[in-house]
């Protein structure tokens, strides 16, 4: 495999609502903002790209087959190589990685990641019907589909097992919160209390409105492409390139029905789920004892995808630390307890120590007063952004949204696209990015680094 | 012999979206339409499936007969509490199983909110139910429980199917009841 840069990102206003633009011109949009970033016109990149991957989630939104083909055209990008890829909230994560394959494999020197959701076209409770028919439309979408409702189901048992509590979550949704604050792109830039989201309405208990991430319209884009492509790009522009590199990718899968999904032995979960930082005898003293509490991998409590894809992307990334070897994470945290058992999955912490992770300040942004007692200093910012929670989830751009903040911090331009320093993470050297669909079925890792 | 007259003109009607007046620039001068107002028409959507259940039809046509059949690998015993055709691990074909729908919670929520098809059943009560008889596990709904009243404390709790009286050929023809 062939090394992959990212080298530039755009991505439009995320909102409630973008009545202004039908979405072809919201992919424009973030595209465009690519060629203002790297300084081109628009005929000089067509010359140089040698293809496209589209990413979107629904048909049902837009109620418009055929998408995909409707950005490539009028992004001016025919008759160019392109397809679409679709895999629910892990969509622009799988996008990102298509990419990476076609430039890696050599397919293409340089190629554009685009996605877009919008998402504004139906009422919310509508919204939340089509995305629940991304559930088992046999035995989980009639029984009272809402994905809120799923995961919710999940935090639950997560609260039976290890203790988890509604603060912990607050907690992540506080964090998120008012980092977005200072993130002109997100939807919901609040400076929110532990109160504010417990008193927000119950949506599916324990979470509540601000618990959640909320419905948008968007769209995002990235340039991948080789070294090759690289040199391409910088005698065209006419400057030298921060040399962003994709070091690594995962993905991994679980059954699409979270009822079915296995309560492995300890011995399988060493065998097949285990990190490198897990392999110590005190973890797994650790993990043994959980198990003979009743503990059982992955249930409906953590996400096995995610462990799978992150193992994954870690093996290729040669890390073995991810807490002191990641210095920020742009995670999937549809839900403020998705957050917290992606913390497990990623290997940030045990798993049963997410919500005392969530609550330690390790994962917040230093410099930033969140009004919150956090005993530890930050050691990896997880969704320096906002994430989802706070910048919104048109879901076939959210992954690539997650890139996009990626390669900023790691060409420490965080200021000039925010307009604001705040966020910008301290010396970051390496980061990775997370990509989920519906309660854990596909998800992505990808390992993004400044190379020395 | 006269030629039959055909209209070139379109047939005027009010159904849909009908529109009298949408201002416009009356001149030459078109710019100002690049700081136009988005137009938002609305209209239904709606369509009818001729849906198929396939292999899991006897689950459903259990459930109208009320009782209750779960899915079995013939030579390693792992039983599926939700249908399912094949196994996961030996690929082999399930047989079908009857149990007593008796089991245990293993987690909750209470949704007050929802897709639109079920906003007039909010707030109802989610549960995934662990059989003893089964590796994994059924989602379905609670009654019975004041939903204004969710603790974490009911996981664990035992439940019991009960049938609908009429049958909707649907998942929720079979819901559970705390057993008191």
């Amino acid at each position: 495999m062939r090394a992959v840069y990212a080298v530039s990102g755009g991505v439009s206003k995320f909102s409630k609502v973008r009545h202004d633009k039908v979405f072809p011109a919201l992919v424009k949009e973030a595209y465009d903002y690519i060629l203002g970033d790297l300084g081109m016109e628009h005929p000089k990149f067509f010359e140089l790209i040698d293809g496209t991957v589209a990413s979107y989630f629904s048909d049902h939104f837009t109620r418009q087959l055929m998408a995909g083909i409707i950005a490539q055209d009028y992004l001016g990008m025919c008759p160019k190589p392109s397809h679409r890829v679709e895999g629910g909230g892990a969509t622009g994560g799988i996008c990102f990685q298509e990419g990476w394959k076609a430039v890696a494999s050599g397919y293409m020197d340089i190629c554009l990641c685009y996605g877009f959701e919008q998402m504004s076209h139906v009422e919310t409770w509508k919204g939340n019907e089509f995305i629940a028919l991304a559930s088992d439309v046999s035995f989980d979408y009639p029984v009272g589909g809402f994905y809120s409702g799923y995961y919710a189901m999940m935090v639950t048992r997560h609260m039976a097992e290890f203790g988890t509590t509604i603060e912990q979550l607050a907690h992540v949704s506080v964090k998120n919160h008012i980092n977005a604050y200072h993130n002109p792109y997100a939807q919901k830039r609040l400076r929110m209390t532990i109160d504010e989201v417990r008193d927000s309405p119950m949506v599916a208990w324990p979470l509540t409105r601000n618990d959640i991430c909320v419905m948008s319209d968007g769209a995002a884009a990235v340039v991948l492409c080789s070294e090759d492509g690289l040199v391409k790009l910088e005698q065209a522009c006419g400057k030298r390139l921060p040399r962003v590199v994709v070091s690594g990718i995962g993905r991994g899968t679980d059954a699409m029905r979270m009822a079915d999904r296995p309560h492995q032995s300890y011995d399988d979960f060493y065998r097949y789920n285990a990190l490198p930082n897990e392999m110590d005898d005190d973890a797994r003293q650790y993990y043994k004892e959980l198990w003979q509490l009743g503990f059982r991998y992955p249930g409906i409590h953590s996400f096995r995808a995610g462990r799978m894809g992150s193992r994954e992307a870690y093996k290729n990334a040669s890390i073995t630390d991810p807490l002191n070897e990641i210095d920020f994470i742009e995670l999937h945290d549809a839900y403020t307890s998705s957050e917290i058992q992606t913390y497990e999955d990623m290997g940030l912490c045990k798993y049963g120590k997410g919500g005392a992770f969530a609550t330690s300040g390790k994962a917040f942004m230093p410099g930033i007063n969140y009004g919150l007692d956090l005993p530890d200093e930050p050691i990896c910012p997880v969704n320096p952004s906002g994430g989802l929670i706070a910048c919104g989830h048109p879901v076939g751009a959210t992954g690539l949204m997650q890139a996009v903040f990626a390669i900023w911090q790691l060409q420490g331009t965080i200021g000039h696209h925010f307009g604001d320093p705040t966020l910008q993470v301290p010396n970051a050297r390496r980061g990775a990015i997370h990509s989920h669909a519906g309660t854990g079925t596909y998800v992505t890792v990808s390992i993004l680094e400044l190379e020395q | 012999m006269s030629e039959k007259k055909i209209s070139p003109i379109i047939d005027e009607n009010l159904e849909g979206t009908t529109v009298f007046n949408i201002p416009f620039p009356t001149g030459n001068d078109l710019s100002s339409l690049k700081k136009m107002s988005p137009i938002v028409i609305r209209f239904p959507y709606s369509i009818e499936y001729n849906y198929s259940y396939g292999q899991d039809s006897p689950f459903f046509a259990a459930l109208s007969n009320k009782r209750f059949i779960v899915s079995r690998e013939p030579q390693s015993g792992y039983t599926y509490a939700t249908s399912r055709g094949h196994d996961m691990y030996s690929g082999r074909e399930t047989d079908w199983v009857e149990i007593e729908p008796r089991g245990h919670i293993h987690a909750f929520t209470v949704c007050h909110f929802g897709s639109e098809a079920f906003l007039p059943e909010c707030p109802f009560i989610l549960i995934q139910v662990k059989f003893k008889e089964c590796d994994t596990l059924f989602m379905g709904r609670l009654l019975g429980v004041d939903p204004e009243k969710a603790s974490i404390d009911w996981i664990g709790k035992e439940v019991k199917g009960r049938y609908r009286r009429n049958s909707k050929l649907q998942p929720t023809d079979i819901y559970f009841n705390l057993v008191e």
